[in-house]
Formats: C-alpha cells, structure tokens, sequence
C-alpha cells in the first residue's frame, strides 16, 4: 500500500500526488514511469514520475483522469492509499550536453516534460520551453519550468493565455533564427502535437526526442501491448522506451492502437452515469 | 482390506475416468473443468498401482514425489499420510495435479501403461491435495525448523520461485519472493485460466507458504526496482526464477493491428486483471465473434479454450505442422474439441489484414506440408505455393512462444546469459556468480510448471548446502 501525502488539482481533471513510494523513489531516473493500480479490479496505469524526493521516499506523479481507473487514482484523498505503485519502468532519459534544446509540453505532457527539462538544464543545456493547452485553465508548470528554463513560450488554441495558436508556431519561430534554433528538441503531449512536432523539424534534421504513452498492461515486456513501429520494427514502450527518436515513430498506428478501448470506456462512462444518483 | 489384495485383483481394476463439466456446459463459463475424483474413485484407483519395486514413476516426476507411497496410503484411506508424503516432496501439489503432463512424465513410466492404462497418478495427486485443503486440521502444522538464521531472496513468484521458497522454509532459512506483478503466483495467475487452475487453488498453496514465514512483496522488480547487486548484499543467496518475458513477434504485416494480441496480453487481461470475466473489472478486453489463435502449445489451447468462454463463436486454432506434432497435452486438445474449438492444421499465418479502418479483419493463411525432421525431431513444415486463403477474423491471438525477460539482466552485466538472453546455469541452478542461482524459464526459455518446479527444488538443496558449507 503507498500512501498519497498530497493531491493537488493543477488544472480540470489534472492532479499532482506526491505518493510515499521510498524505493522507487531511491531508484528512478529521468524518464521513467510506475504502474499504478488504485484498488482491486481497478486497470493497471503507467504514468510517468514528474518528480522525487529520496530523503523522504515520495515520487510525484501527475495525473489527468481521463478513464475510470485514472478518475479512481485521483479520487485517492491524502492520507489514503494506492494500492499498487511499480516501478520505476522504463528506460531513463538520455541527457547529453546539446547546447540549445527546445522542451515542448502539450496538456499533461508537460508534466511528463518538467523531470527531462530540469535534467537538460542541470546537464548544462540552454533551455526553452513551449507549454501548450487549450486555454488557460491548462496551462501547467508555468513558474517551475520557468525557473529552469532560459525562456518559457505559452499558446493556447483559445488564445486566452500567451500566444493564439498552436506551440508549432512557437518552434517554428525559434527554428526560423539561428540565433535561437535548437540542437535538440524533446516533445511530449498528445500525439497529434507531438507528430506535428516532428514533421516540423524533419526537414532540418534536429533531432527530436518523443515519449510515447501507449496502452500497457504490465509494464515489464511480457504482453506486447504497448508495441510501437520505430523504423517499421515493433519496439516496446515499456521496455525500449517510452522514448523515441520522434522521425522514426509510426504516429499513425500509435494513434490508432490508443483508440482501442474508447468505445469500450464510453459504454462504461455511461453506465457509470446510469448508476449514480 | 487392500493390503491382503493380490496383484490379479489390483490388474482387474480398470482406470478411473475424470468426471468433467458437460462441454456445452462449460463452453460459456470459467468453471473448472475437471471436477476432481470422489472418495470411492480415488480409492479404486489408488489399488491399481502394484506398488513396483523399483519406481519408474518417481525417476519421471521432477520433483521426485514419492509416488507409490502417496498412491498405498491412499489405498489404505489413510488420506492424512497420504498428503502428508506428498507435500513434503511436492511444495505445490494441487496445482501439480491440475496442470502437470503427467501422461510424458510420471505416468509415461507406470509399468501398468505397457499392457493398458497407467495409474492416474495425477488425478490421485489433485485428489489428495485438496482433501488437504480442505482438512488442513486434521493434518496439523508442519513443525518448524529451527532457524538457521540465513536469508534468501527469490526473484519472482511463479512456480520455481515458490517451490525453492516452500523447500527452503522447511530447511529453517529466511525466504523473501520478489514479485513484479501485484499479486502472486506468476504464470500460474496470469497464464493458466481458471477453468484449469482455480485461483483459489493458487491462493491456498501460496497462503501455506506464508504460514510458514515465507514473506512476499508484490510490486518489486529486481533489475528495476532493486538490482541484484542490492540483493546480493542484503541476503545470503539469491535465485532468480523472473520467468519467461518478451512475446515471439510473428513478423508478419498487419501484427500492429487493433485487435491483435500476444497470449501473454490476452491472458494477462483476462486471468490476472478479470477482463471479460468479472463484471466489476475495469480493465477491457476485445472478445470477438471469429477468433484466430496462432500456435499448438499449452497456451494457444489456453487462449483458444478462453475465446470461446468469451463468446467466440468461431474459435480456431492455426497450426503450421499436423496435430500429431502438437505440444499441447491431448487432454487440453481433448476438451477444446468437445467445446467447439476448430483445429485448422498445417496452416500457416502470412498476413493479418484489415479493411483499412485498423481493425483485424481476416488472417491470411497457406497451407503447408511436411517434409524433413528439422533439429526438434519434428518434421519440418513446408509452405505449398499458391494455397493462399483468407479466414475472417476479429481477433488473432499470437500464441507462438516467449523469449527471455530481460529487465534483471539489463541490469546485471557480470551474469552470463546464452545467445538468446536466457541466464545460464548448471543442474543445480548455480550462475557463474556465488551465491546466484537460477531456474524455470529464465533459464530454460519456454517450458512447464513442473520443470520450473523442479529446478526450484533442485536449487533450494543447493542454496542450502552452499549457505551451510
């Protein structure tokens, strides 16, 4: 059982826990995720570790519910438990000196960006940061990436925060002046975003570094299910991963294999609904 | 009574048949298949062995269970006896009963076999387990050692880890299972189905092992986790039984369609998380109407048998050889005939194929033929050009085999490993480290339970002797 000593809401439906978890919080490394499973009958759900704290044993860990099982894991008030946290899984990021690197977030991504960021930025790497949301309301880690980060650059598709648009037009400014164009560029958000992101810096060949979130079960390579094309080779997430090199990932049938279940959650939403008064 | 029976009377006895669940019953629930043997069976049974004086049986059991002597007390309802032998050489002996190919191993040397049937040594096994189960009392506790005040940790909590676990807790040693998952049993919960091996069964054998002070700590995964450097420095011996890892890829197109699933993750959805099974489970799973299940092993009969409970309405199994070559044991080829399964031999995958909306929709197949025996001794099979076809499918299961896992090893560079990952040992289970042992598939590649079963107890002796010496 791991206890949750807090849980903060950082936008609608995006939770912060900080989740006593002292041996992986003694292990893990840039990069890589747990397997949280709430309760019994609950699904098992990788979610990437933002943040840890060794001298007291807590990970943190962002959460956006989006399913049954994730709205379970945030519904977990402090003090309460989480039944089952593994991990760390993975393999960690892989940080060398670049020189000028470009970190992207979109939505919870950003969240999943923040560990890599600051790790770029300890290596010595001159670091700006796009975060990209809807609106403003999701608009996440706004003063820690800037601490970090030589520059932050915000969009929203509503324009209700930072520039109106999307954070490809943010990249494409900085890729546009040489003065500012990255040597690295590390995205991480939904993949429509994180495919745009590579198309966007194919042409000049900036290496691109995504994570990928496909569907897991265990999160040890035994099932397979979190296969992805790299190079048209099935790679797994959970063991090769989650990070890629974004020119090589197969977006459209990551894509599509995230689909798999969301008809089958929908039917669930709504009988949830049903039931409840 | 039975001890004043002559060898003629005991070779009059024919053997007992295993009442089953009516297969049109069964087809569309998880309930055990078998449903064990009664009293007076078993006891019938029990007068055939003619108590040979030397016990090809035993020599054809890994873990060497005293087979004549459970079977006569047995004979002489003396059930109490009769488990007490077993489970001192068997850790796990109900799920043994269940699962283990008796008919190549123990019962394959039962000198009855030569002139008629064998003894149903594995029948009996099951029967006299869960008797104890169920009259745990009447047994008493095993007395325990004294400590010896050493500590073992084990990597994994499938069937090798927890038969060394369950060897060496007798012996008086400290015992710490490391478990990836977050429950226990490994293979034996997220492979066998439940119509096989009750998870009650799997709960019960593991709850004795913790009466006995074996501690399980679910969620911890050596090579991740802790390193086997951590362990090697916190316990006295360490062995590594983290089981089989990465699915085979078929390397055919159209394996990334949705729809597709290893048998590890299709098992895994449904055995260990409930999918399809529990109406409260919440992780989902794809049942689909034409199910197409890849391989002739235990497993593809295991995915096969479950599609069909799923509601398949065509469930089939794709064999590249011919059905005398198969791996599965003939009852599990017996029962899923009887439920309705499609046996489509010497077929072979050449693609999955999808009407362009990433879905599976059919798996395209050729025929195949026998030629030469290749190194396995089976003969080897041959594609016949022009024989394409395609089966509709919504659901293709790839049950072709496993490779080694590898996150221990990732991070244990001085272990050797052969050429395919796996951890090289010797028939003791010892690593070319000290004090680093090894068994069951991390070691052998894909094998049975039983075998695992039995490098776990080979390295719990051992362990034991290293720890003393």
């Amino acid at each position: 059982m791991f206890e949750v000593v807090s849980n903060d809401i950082l936008a609608p439906s995006l939770h912060r826990m900080v989740v006593r978890a002292p041996r992986v919080a003694a292990s893990r490394k840039p990069g890589q995720f747990v397997i949280v499973r709430s309760a019994p009958e609950e699904e098992r759900i990788p979610l990437t570790i933002g943040d840890a704290d060794n001298a007291v044993g807590t990970i943190t860990l962002f959460v956006q519910a989006i399913g049954a099982s994730t709205r379970t894991i945030v519904a977990t008030p402090v003090g309460g438990f989480l039944r089952d946290v593994a991990g760390p899984l993975g393999l960690p990021t892989h940080i060398e000196q670049w020189g000028r690197v470009a970190c992207i977030g979109g939505g919870v991504g950003t969240a999943v960006l923040y560990p890599l960021a600051k790790a770029l930025a300890e290596a010595g790497n001159d670091v700006t940061t796009i975060i990209g949301g809807r609106a403003d309301a999701f608009i996440i880690l706004k003063h820690e990436l800037s601490a970090i980060s030589k520059e932050v650059l915000i969009t929203t598709e509503d324009g209700s925060m930072g520039r109106k648009g999307f954070v490809t037009a943010a990249l494409a400014d900085l890729m546009a002046d040489p003065a500012t164009c990255p040597q690295a560029v590390f995205a991480i958000g939904p993949v429509p975003m994180m495919r745009a992101v590579t198309e966007l810096t194919r042409p000049q060949g900036i290496t691109t570094i995504v994570s990928l979130n496909p569907i897991m079960i265990d999160g040890t390579g035994m099932c397979g299910g979190c296969r992805v094309l790299v190079e048209g080779e099935p790679r797994f997430a959970c063991v090769d991963g989650p990070e890629f090199d974004g020119h090589k990932v197969d977006f459209e049938n990551l894509f599509d294999r995230l689909s798999t279940y969301r008809s089958h959650e929908a039917a669930n939403c709504r009988l949830n609904r049903q039931v409840q008064p | 009574m039975t001890t004043t029976m002559t060898t003629r009377e005991r070779l009059a006895i024919g053997r007992v048949r295993m009442p089953e669940l009516a297969a049109t019953v069964r087809s569309s629930n998880f309930e055990e298949v078998n449903r064990g043997l009664g009293s007076d069976d078993a006891l019938r049974e029990a007068q055939r062995c003619i108590q040979c004086k030397n016990r090809q049986c035993v020599e054809g059991c890994p873990v060497g269970v005293s087979i004549p002597e459970f079977i006569g007390r047995v004979a002489e309802n003396d059930l109490a006896g009769a488990a007490r032998i077993l489970r001192y050489d068997n850790a796990l002996p109900a799920v043994c009963g269940r699962v283990c190919p008796q008919e190549t191993q123990c019962e394959a040397k039962c000198v009855r076999g030569i002139k008629g049937e064998a003894v149903a040594i594995g029948y009996l096994e099951r029967f006299v387990a869960d008797w104890a189960m169920e009259n745990a009392i009447q047994l008493g506790m095993e007395k325990p050692p004294p400590p010896t005040g050493k500590r073992i940790a084990i990597a994994g909590c499938g069937p090798a880890g927890l038969t060394a676990a369950g060897e060496l807790a007798r012996l008086g040693h400290g015992v710490v299972i490391f478990e990836a998952l977050h429950d226990t049993g490994g293979v034996l919960r997220y492979g066998i189905p439940e119509f096989r091996l009750p998870k009650a069964i799997i709960d019960a054998e593991v709850d004795r092992l913790r009466a006995m002070d074996v501690e399980i700590e679910c969620n911890v995964i050596i090579g991740k986790t802790l390193t086997l450097a951590q362990l090697r420095q916190k316990f006295d011996a360490v062995f590594i039984a983290n089981g089989a890892g990465l699915p085979t890829m078929l390397n055919i197109p159209g394996e990334n369609l949705k729809g597709v699933y290893s048998a590890n993750e299709y098992l895994t959805r449904i055995n260990l998380m409930g999918a399809g099974r529990r109406a409260e489970a919440a992780t989902p799973i794809i049942k689909g109407r034409n199910v197409a299940v890849i391989g002739g092993g235990n497993t593809a009969m295991d995915c096969v048998r479950t599609a069909r409970r799923l509601g398949a309405e065509r469930a089939m199994i794709i064999y590249r050889r011919s059905e005398a070559e198969m791996p599965a044991r003939v009852e599990e080829i017996k029962h899923a005939k009887e439920e309705g399964v499609e046996f489509l031999m010497l077929t072979a995958p050449v693609a999955i194929l999808s009407e362009n909306d990433g879905w599976v929709a059919a798996l395209r197949c050729r025929h195949m033929e026998l030629g030469e025996p290749d190194a396995s001794g089976r003969r080897k099979p041959v594609p016949v050009e022009g024989t394409e076809y395609d089966i509709p499918a919504d659901v293709v299961v790839n049950a072709v085999g496993t490779g080694a896992n590898p996150l221990l090893t990732a991070t244990a560079p001085d272990l050797a490993l052969n050429k395919w990952g796996n951890i090289v040992a010797d028939e003791s289970g010892l690593t070319n480290l000290a004090g680093v042992f090894a068994g069951g598939d991390i070691v052998r590649g894909g094998a049975t339970v039983i075998l695992a079963m039995g490098d776990g107890k080979q390295a719990a002796a051992a362990i034991s002797a290293f720890l003393v010496s």
